[in-house]
């Protein structure tokens, strides 16, 4: 604990020497969230794997209550462990539940809206839609129980993706929220997402379906189809081929219910009420993702709100300033005998001048690595901010975040008031 | 520990974003380098792979990007061709357009079809020893379960048939711990942490593959020895001093090294958790052979570069010494 302490100071303690640029940078106000987040009615946040957007997800939420009144849902997808402990949803899957007042207050954390979370649960989100889409109850119980249904809704249209948004769909039409912030299921091709309700459409709607599902005697007498039945049969086995055929004549009974369902879904993506958050690290393959991304949003006549660098270095890191005294140090230091800087550094904090006289000739020799990431991402950052009207940069919060302190502080990143993140701290 | 080498079949997974595709790469370059006949094949044709040797799109038909390296790209309508031309023995190549784009679209639908015409595809290889290593740039760790388990799903759903009947043979390759094998692909975070575990459990449970290794990735090194860790958190009580030393840049300098501290002491914790979740794990398996515990390889970090043939080629330096 103590240690952990210490370390909290040492980073405090650099921050403070680093005032410079960062009373600068306050003379323009920094880019916040905020005027979004008080906008729109849905937002949903994307970005490749692994760049912090459960996380986001969640802050936006808590960054929306911190400034508005009014009822705000965070639904996300695969929270981490200790996050989910935190948000207190492990338990509750798909059904929204409200993180109590109580929580916030002993975080010392002031809010003024409600904040509420679910998390999105696969398998019973289709159950769920079965349920509501079957036309009679023999129907229901004959999907829900046939053997192949959890392998196909497993796979055929990308079933994680368009649930994300079908569930959208529904919160936001409760009218029970003023804001519904979705965090999309990580995919490796982002553009999944934004396809799911027109495949789910698509699939129902085609001629492959409707072929299937005829009776297996009339399809052994269309000329078009008998080439393939023939090989499908010798391949896959007439009776996999008449399963499956079997599943889809009952999934077709709902055929008109999922189409509906799916062109409104598509629809709310593109409503003026929606905006994507796209988070990305400032690492090169996360960073071109994202460019795909919010390039294939705007072609899809979809809005990109907003942009997040996540995990950022900060930039000074990258400054020439920093890189001399570096080379400076890692000069005056390291030889036999204790350098005068290290002497003079011994003196504050009491510590033995040999260590201190190699440990500060690590530092410098060790600091351009991380110089040459930081440079890197500021170019990366430069290509991320030209696809967004706001581009706001979160620092690396050291560490994990698992608990509603670290989210007030991220969020804090997230509106422009990072002074607040640094009181937080 | 060269084991992993002599293997015929290496899939490479893990969460998506922990260099899945640069590890596989440079696995497949160490053991081209290392005078195999070595095929890389990448599974979900985003072109991740042509992007770490820096060459034009794959195709299915394998191209030699290194000597003795061939590198592909897995297509499920090419694998229909050639499983029809191999096996069904139908000639209906000019007329196949239709009918396969109907056949994936059945495929799609239907569990395990499209997998095991993929994972068939990498098992022929394998079979016809038309390469010592076949390493495989496996779907993320959410789907490679359903990628390498499809013959058994197959074997499970399907009752009769052609695909029915070749799933054994693809079995008696998957299964073999001396013939194939999984590496898992991790960084020292929560969440890839987490999901390799669950992902070693599961493949354990759900398919007859064994996990070959886990190579942690972007492993930071430490700056400082224990002794000298105290001593360099009270630095930042000192800026002023070293401000008026080395100039208004030391600050940024001090913060550097509590950052990679900071990230090392994080990562460390989660290398930790897994070695302890890994020790766990029954090493014999299903088999019930004695065998040695699964190895935890770690690749440093490379500041210097981020991505590309630089990085495969740095990393495979790197597991070349791992491996040993």
């Amino acid at each position: 604990m103590a240690a952990k302490k210490a370390k909290k100071t040492a980073a405090k303690k650099a921050a403070a020497t680093r005032s410079k640029p960062r009373r600068q940078a306050q003379t323009a106000p920094l880019p916040s969230l905020d005027p979004l987040l008080a906008s729109r009615e849905m937002i949903l946040v994307a970005g490749s794997g692994g760049v912090g957007k459960t996380t986001v997800a969640a802050a936006l939420g808590l960054a929306a209550v911190q400034r508005q009144p009014g009822r705000v849902l965070v639904l996300t997808v695969d929270p981490a462990r200790r996050l989910a402990t935190a948000l207190g949803i492990e338990s509750f899957g798909n059904t929204p539940h409200r993180i109590p007042t109580e929580a916030f207050e002993e975080a010392g954390v002031t809010i003024r809206g409600e904040l509420h979370v679910a998390m999105l649960d696969t398998k019973a989100g289709w159950d769920e839609l079965i349920r509501r889409h079957a036309p009679d109850a023999a129907t229901r119980e004959a999907v829900l129980e046939n053997p192949l249904y959890e392998n196909i809704t497993g796979r055929f249209v990308h079933s994680h993706d368009y649930l994300a948004m079908e569930q959208l769909h529904d919160l936001h039409a409760t009218g029970e929220y003023d804001l519904v912030i979705v965090d999309t299921p990580p995919s490796r091709n982002a553009l999944t997402i934004l396809d799911a309700p027109r495949r789910m459409a698509d699939f129902f709607g085609s001629r492959l379906l409707r072929w299937l599902t005829v009776p297996y005697r009339s399809r052994l007498f269309t000329f078009a189809s008998k080439p393939f039945y023939q090989v499908a049969d010798r391949v896959l086995g007439s009776r996999f081929l008449q399963d499956i055929a079997d599943f889809f004549v009952l999934f077709q009974k709902m055929e008109s219910g999922f189409i509906k369902r799916a062109k409104e879904v598509e629809a709310l993506l593109v409503d003026p009420r929606t905006a994507f958050v796209v988070v990305s690290t400032l690492e090169t393959a996360p960073a071109h993702e994202a460019r795909f991304l919010a390039e294939s949003l705007e072609e899809r006549k979809m809005a990109v709100g907003a942009i997040v660098a996540n995990r950022v270095l900060p930039a000074d890191l990258a400054s020439t300033e920093a890189s001399a005294a570096a080379r400076d140090l890692g000069e005056r230091t390291g030889s036999d005998g204790v350098s005068d800087v290290a002497d003079a550094v011994a003196t504050v904090t009491g510590d033995d001048a040999a260590t201190v006289d190699r440990v500060l000739h690590q530092m410098a020799t060790r600091f351009d690595d991380l110089a040459m990431v930081a440079a890197r991402e500021a170019d990366r950052r430069k290509e991320l901010a030209a696809l967004a009207t706001t581009t706001v940069s979160v620092p690396w919060l050291h560490g994990d975040i698992h608990d509603l302190n670290g989210l007030a502080s991220l969020a804090c990143y997230l509106r422009g008031v990072p002074d607040g993140a640094d009181s937080k701290q | 520990m060269a084991h992993l080498l002599d293997l015929d079949l290496v899939f490479v997974t893990g969460k998506g974003g922990v260099g899945k595709t640069t590890t596989a790469a440079a696995l497949a370059s160490v053991a081209a380098v290392r005078g195999q006949r070595v095929l890389v094949c990448e599974m979900d044709a985003k072109g991740a792979l042509a992007t770490a040797f820096e060459v034009g799109a794959l195709e299915f038909e394998p191209t030699e990007v290194a000597p003795g390296l061939h590198a592909m790209s897995m297509n499920t309508e090419d694998s229909l061709r050639e499983y029809l031309r191999l096996f069904v023995k139908i000639p209906l190549i000019g007329r196949l357009g239709l009918l396969a784009s109907t056949f994936d679209f059945v495929a799609d639908a239907a569990p395990g079809v499209k997998e095991i015409l993929a994972v068939g595809k990498l098992c022929w290889e394998v079979k016809e020893r038309n390469y010592d290593l076949v390493v495989v740039d496996a779907e993320a760790s959410g789907h490679v379960v359903s990628q390498i388990g499809a013959p058994r799903v197959i074997a499970d759903l399907v009752q009769v048939g052609l695909v029915r009947d070749q799933t054994q043979w693809m079995l008696d390759i998957l299964e073999d711990p001396q013939r194939t094998g999984v590496v898992v692909v991790t960084t020292p975070e929560e969440m890839p942490v987490t999901e390799s575990i669950e992902l070693l459990t599961r493949l354990r449970a759900e398919t007859g593959s064994h996990p070959a290794a886990v190579i942690a990735n972007r492993v930071l090194p430490a700056i400082f020895d224990r002794a000298e860790q105290p001593v360099a958190r009270h630095i930042g009580d000192a800026v002023p001093e070293l401000v008026a030393a080395v100039g208004p840049g030391a600050g940024a300098v001090v913060e550097a090294a509590s950052i990679i501290e900071s990230r090392r002491a994080i990562g460390a914790e989660h290398l930790g958790r897994l070695r302890t979740a890994v020790a766990e794990m029954d090493p014999s398996g299903s088999t019930g052979e004695v065998s040695t515990p699964l190895p935890i390889v770690t690749v440093s970090e490379l500041f210097s570069r981020a991505h590309g043939h630089r990085v495969v080629t740095l990393v495979a330096e790197a597991l070349d010494e791992e491996l040993g």
